[in-house]
């Protein structure tokens, strides 16, 4: 196997006093798809926000263990790096709106107070919004507010937003679970597409949608990992009984 | 039997409905009346003379209010630089710390403070200010405006930030943006227009008050720009003149007063037009 991006070791989180998460270890390779899957309520988005330190923005929320990062544990880094090094897509879309959509692509480096000079600055909303698949779409208006955008292009907005600070790894908490079916094959093909730039970690609800998109596949039940491994062989012949009961319905 | 019952709600219904209309145009009444009889007044002494030239002495006719426009701008000016700065400010971490026990205590105090008659406020600004520096200013009567206007630019702002929904914060936070510039760059400029709306209405609610400037601007019948000096006001002016027994002065008084509610009728609109234009889509 290549190289891991992300090493995550006998970890645990915790909302006060209840645990969350419990003893999870999971690594994550370069340039896959990582799918987190799992019944409502099991962690998943729990699980991503600890990987860029979101999660400790919650009063009460703490976490033990730790996580790799290239190698560096994050829970020793300050967070605001660790944030820039990795990006995330929330379920809901949520462009900037006080902000055009080309002050949205590049929002990472100018909140930042990183000064780049214009050319940098169009090549960087540019490339972002093709990676994201957007440019086609807007490049006539991307000095219009990015709120103006259907629900599906705001998600890719949100991408293009993350994509610009060009991070080692791409959270994506289900991005599609608000867009419609069209919208949501975009963003897979999408998601396929920037494998080749970055790591993604996917939450993801749709058994099909993680069959279709992902390399490797983590069953998340009750804040366990029940099972991790190539997805296909997930799907097909699972370990677990719970990943079955999960796969055929019995839950969730 | 069944339907007659039907009929007598169906009537019910109507009479209700009509009563809610009727009384509705009822609380526009008091409205109409006021502008009404302030423009039939107040109009025939308005010109242009009337806005940029002093009070004459008494006997002499014309005259005008220029002094105490130009103090009510001096002291809304000074009420604004020192309210809303603090305002927002105490807006912001209320809404940052909803659930603390300091942010309990501050929500209540803004308050209380809303509710302290003004003319207490400006007993205080007296005994604070104008009894140290040992004369009447148009600083303390800024001080005394500033301390009316100082909960409502704290209620709008806790209320606009508020509304913004959790995921914003989290979007700029995600990508590595540091807490204050997050609430300086993302936070702040999506309540931009609910936060001006705000002010302009408290704006419009001190510029007409009277009684926290009576011991504290005092008045002046000459044209004063200097903030450590006695400053006329509408108000001020209104209600000198109002009570004196000349004719010429109830005049200019009615004037005033109509001037004074076209400022606030202004301000009242322009409010409106922040609130359409720099309305915020989630
Ligand atoms: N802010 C919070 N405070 C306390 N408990 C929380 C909070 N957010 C989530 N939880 C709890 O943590 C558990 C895991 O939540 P999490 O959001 O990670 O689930 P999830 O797997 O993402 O679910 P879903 O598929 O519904 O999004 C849930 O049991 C939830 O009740
Ligand atoms: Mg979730």
């Amino acid at each position: 196997m290549e190289s891991e991006v992300l090493k995550v070791e006998k970890f645990g989180a915790y909302f006060g006093d209840t645990q969350i998460l419990k003893y999870i270890n999971l690594s994550i390779p370069e340039n896959m798809v990582t799918a987190i899957m799992g019944p409502s309520g099991c962690g998943k988005t729990t699980l991503i926000r600890c990987v860029n330190r979101m999660h400790e923005l919650i009063t009460g929320a703490r976490v033990e263990g730790r996580i790799l990062l290239c190698g560096e544990d994050v829970y020793k880094t300050n967070p605001i790096l660790v944030r820039r090094k990795v990006g995330m897509v929330f379920q809901k879309p949520n462009p900037f709106p006080t902000m055009s959509i080309y002050d949205n692509v590049i929002a990472g480096y100018k909140l930042n107070g990183i000064r780049l000079g214009r050319g940098e600055l169009d090549r960087i909303v540019e490339e972002s919004l093709q990676r994201a698949a957007l440019w086609d779409e807007v490049k006539d208006s991307v000095h219009r507010k990015g709120t103006f955008l259907s629900g599906g292009q705001q998600q890719r907005l949100c991408i293009a937003r993350a994509l610009a600070m060009n991070p080692e790894v791409l959270l994506l908490d289900e991005p599609t679970s608000a867009l419609d079916p069209k919208a949501t094959s975009r963003i897979e093909e999408l998601i396929i597409e920037l494998k080749e730039y970055v790591t993604i970690v996917l939450v993801t609800h749709n058994i099909a949608q993680a069959a279709r998109v992902s390399d490797l596949t983590a069953f998340l039940y009750l804040g366990e990992l029940v099972e991790f491994g190539p997805s296909e062989k997930l799907f097909t012949v699972p370990e677990d009984k719970r990943t079955e009961e999960y796969l055929t319905g019995k839950f969730g | 039997m069944n339907s007659g019952n039907v009929l007598f709600r169906l009537v019910k219904d109507r009479l209700f409905g009509a009563g809610i209309i009727l009384l509705s145009f009822g609380m526009l009444v008091p409205l109409f009346l006021i502008l009404i009889y302030i423009t039939r007044n107040g109009i025939s002494a308005i010109n242009w003379e009337f806005l940029v030239r002093l009070p004459k002495p008494v006997g002499e006719m014309g005259g005008g209010i220029s002094n105490a426009l130009v103090g009510t701008v001096i002291l809304v000016g000074l009420a604004s630089i020192f309210s809303i700065p603090l305002g927002i400010a105490t807006g912001v971490f209320l809404s940052e710390y909803r659930k603390g026990r300091l942010a309990y205590v501050v929500r209540l105090c803004a308050e209380v403070l809303q509710g302290i008659p003004s003319i207490v406020i400006g007993i205080i600004a007296y005994s604070w200010i104008v009894i140290s520096m040992g004369k009447f200013t148009a600083l303390s009567g800024g001080v005394a405006l500033g301390i009316m206007m100082l909960p409502v630019v704290v209620r709008t702002t806790e209320e606009t930030l508020k509304l913004i929904p959790d995921s914003l914060r989290e979007a700029s936070l995600a990508l590595g943006v540091p807490y204050y510039q997050t609430i300086v760059r993302v936070i702040l400029p999506a309540a931009l227009g609910g936060i001006t709306t705000g002010i302009l209405l408290s704006i419009a609610r001190i510029a007409g008050e009277t009684a926290p400037l009576l011991f504290t601007a005092f008045g002046n019948p000459f044209m004063e720009t200097s903030i450590l000096k006695p400053v006329n006001s509408l108000p001020l002016l209104i209600f000198n003149y109002a009570t004196s027994p000349y004719q010429e002065w109830h005049t200019l008084a009615w004037g005033a007063s109509f001037v004074l509610i076209v400022m606030v009728l202004v301000l009242n609109v322009l409010a409106k037009v922040v609130t359409a234009r720099w309305k915020v889509k989630f």
